[in-house]
């Protein structure tokens, strides 16, 4: 029994470390953001920010295009996540309900996408744009977004969709309901937390992409929020760290609660069928 | 009749708007990797056809080759680490007491959460060769000297430090999803195997490995294409200007030679090499998937 105790207690003594190893980086960012220059210079760093200061935070709000960016980045999100949810779900509801020649090779197509390595595709979608005059623009941005965009947003859909028993819109139809009031009175609201969880996850993708967007975009003024951020690092000047973790700690919070909000709902669509959770 | 168009009717905005945006470049693709399109061909939209001439000069190309390789021991490496870690983790988190188990998942949750830029930009400050935090933890655990010890020094030491990003961004989600397999494990089944005697590595390898292998499977073949094609972690990491042959991956590749050389025919056809080998890799995860959907 002893034994059996304190092999439980070393189980847990690893389990700790791990912890602190994986939630280092992280703790580190944010604890930076809040010291004072001459703690983040110094050669013996502190854990703790001795004198907690909100200036690096003010520094990086204030600094050129942070507003522009965020702007810039909130109307191709927004835009993507739109046309992509809604897109994609008419498209997840006919797998999920029909069975039709073609289906197998859509599904094909819309897994096959999503391992697409983007960079392979930066060199045609370069030439295209700048061709119809789409280079430098967020539509450019919003229409590439798109195709990736929509066919996770498909797959993830479909697996919510499929969730949903018949019975239930078989019961609404014999009701009297058509099949247009038995979709929008039972299957809307039960698929709505699926919808919610889809567009939140697509949100995410779109506000942390930095491939394209810096192929695409070239003005300041035009870029969106994670070109801004490695803009930071550049130019040559000594670099203010302090404000580089800040501004990544502004960054990264948006995205951090969202995905605390859905990962339990969309983790496994990458992984659907295999673990049956 | 008209139910039977429904379906069709249903998917035919996604396939419309995939096949303008994705179709369409992907047959540019093609067309590019047989001209030569330069920046005066850009402006003038259109370019010379060579025929097979790109690939010819990238199949003779020793930087190709040895591109090629690096990425192959990169993602390998990569994958490996990844893989063989995130399964111990998982491991741990059955062992351990639930609120430490609960404290491990959601710094999980946390490092999972973070964005490849932000994580990229931590990095650098932890690694910097002045006053990053590595060099002081390293000393202070008397591992050595390393007063500003700079850890981007060589092509290797450069992918190492891009290596444990990566590792580091990807074991949540692996040991997250490993863990969720492994609580599939019937415990009745392990029980009785160690009261038979069964030694916990002959338990793990008869009654844990063919429950989690289907997820192992996917897992890994996920890694695989993520990795071979990873671009931002080292892009930014390196720092566009450390980039050199002597540390190319294949995704930086097509984007010095393509995009940054302004060559696009020759970066064209490289990204369509690419894409088969990547093709060729995601098969099996594919295959899989499709049967995933096929069961409803």
């Amino acid at each position: 029994m002893n034994r059996r105790l304190s092999r439980k207690v070393a189980w847990d003594a690893l389990g700790l470390v791990v912890f602190a190893v994986m939630v280092f980086p992280v703790f580190w960012m944010v604890s930076t953001a809040f010291k004072n220059e001459d703690q983040i210079n110094s050669f013996n760093p502190t854990w703790l920010p001795l004198h907690p200061t909100l200036a690096h935070f003010r520094t990086a709000l204030h600094r050129q295009y942070f507003w522009t960016d965020i702007k810039n980045t909130l109307i191709v999100v927004l835009v993507t996540v739109g046309i992509a949810v809604v897109l994609a779900f008419l498209a997840a509801l006919a797998l999920a309900k029909y069975r039709f020649t073609g289906r197998n090779l859509f599904i094909v197509l819309m897994i096959g996408i999503q391992m697409l390595p983007p960079i392979g595709l930066i060199i045609p979608l370069y030439v295209l744009l700048g061709r119809y005059g789409e280079v430098n623009k967020l539509t450019g941005v919003i229409l590439v977004y798109l195709t990736f965009a929509l066919p996770f947003s498909v797959w993830t859909l479909r697996g919510f969709l499929i969730g949903i028993p018949k019975e239930l819109e078989e019961a609404a139809m014999v009701d009297g309901s058509t099949r247009i009031g038995a979709f929008v009175r039972i299957l809307l609201p039960l698929v709505a937390p699926g919808l919610v969880a889809t567009s939140v996850f697509a949100y995410i993708t779109a506000w942390n992409e930095y491939i394209f967007a810096s192929i695409i975009l070239h003005s300041n003024s035009k870029q969106t929020i994670t070109l801004w951020l490695t803009n930071l690092l550049g130019g040559g000047r000594s670099i203010d760290w302090g404000v580089v973790m800040a501004a990544s700690s502004l960054i990264a919070i948006p995205v951090v609660i969202f995905f605390l909000l859905v990962q339990r709902r969309i983790a496994f669509g990458l992984t659907a069928g295999a673990v049956k959770a | 009749m008209a139910g039977r168009s429904v379906p069709y009717l249903l998917v035919v905005p996604v396939a419309a708007v995939i096949g303008a945006i994705l179709g369409y470049p992907m047959y540019s693709l093609v067309r590019l990797s047989l001209q030569k399109y330069d920046l005066f061909a850009l402006i003038a939209h259109h370019g010379t056809y060579v025929g097979l001439h790109n690939f010819g000069s990238v199949l003779h190309d020793s930087i190709f080759w040895h591109t090629l390789l690096r990425t192959v021991v990169f993602t390998a490496a990569n994958v490996g680490l990844t893989m063989v870690l995130g399964t111990l983790i998982a491991l741990l988190l059955v062992r351990i007491s639930t609120w430490v188990r609960l404290l491990v998942t959601a710094g999980l949750v946390l490092v999972w959460a973070m964005p490849p830029v932000v994580a990229v930009q931590v990095w650098s400050w932890m690694t910097n060769s002045e006053n990053g935090v590595l060099n002081y933890l390293l000393a202070q655990l008397h591992l050595g000297n390393f007063f500003q010890h700079d850890w981007y020094a060589t092509p290797f030491w450069q992918l190492t430090m891009v290596t444990t990003l990566i590792v580091w961004e990807a074991l949540p989600f692996v040991a997250i999803t490993l863990y969720a397999a492994l609580s599939q494990v019937p415990h009745e089944l392990v029980e009785a195997a160690e009261i038979d005697g069964a030694r916990s590595w002959r338990v793990f390898k008869d009654v844990t490995m063919p429950v989690i292998t289907p997820v192992l499977l996917i897992l890994t073949s996920l890694s695989i294409l993520w990795d071979f094609g990873v671009f931002t972690q080292p892009f930014l990491l390196i720092g566009a200007g450390h980039i050199v042959p002597g540390n190319y991956l294949m995704g930086i590749y097509v984007y010095e030679k393509g995009y940054a050389e302004t060559n696009f025919g020759l970066g064209a056809a490289i990204s369509l090499l690419m894409l088969v080998i990547v093709a060729a890799m995601s098969v099996v995860y594919v295959r899989r998937m499709l049967r995933v959907g096929e069961v409803e």
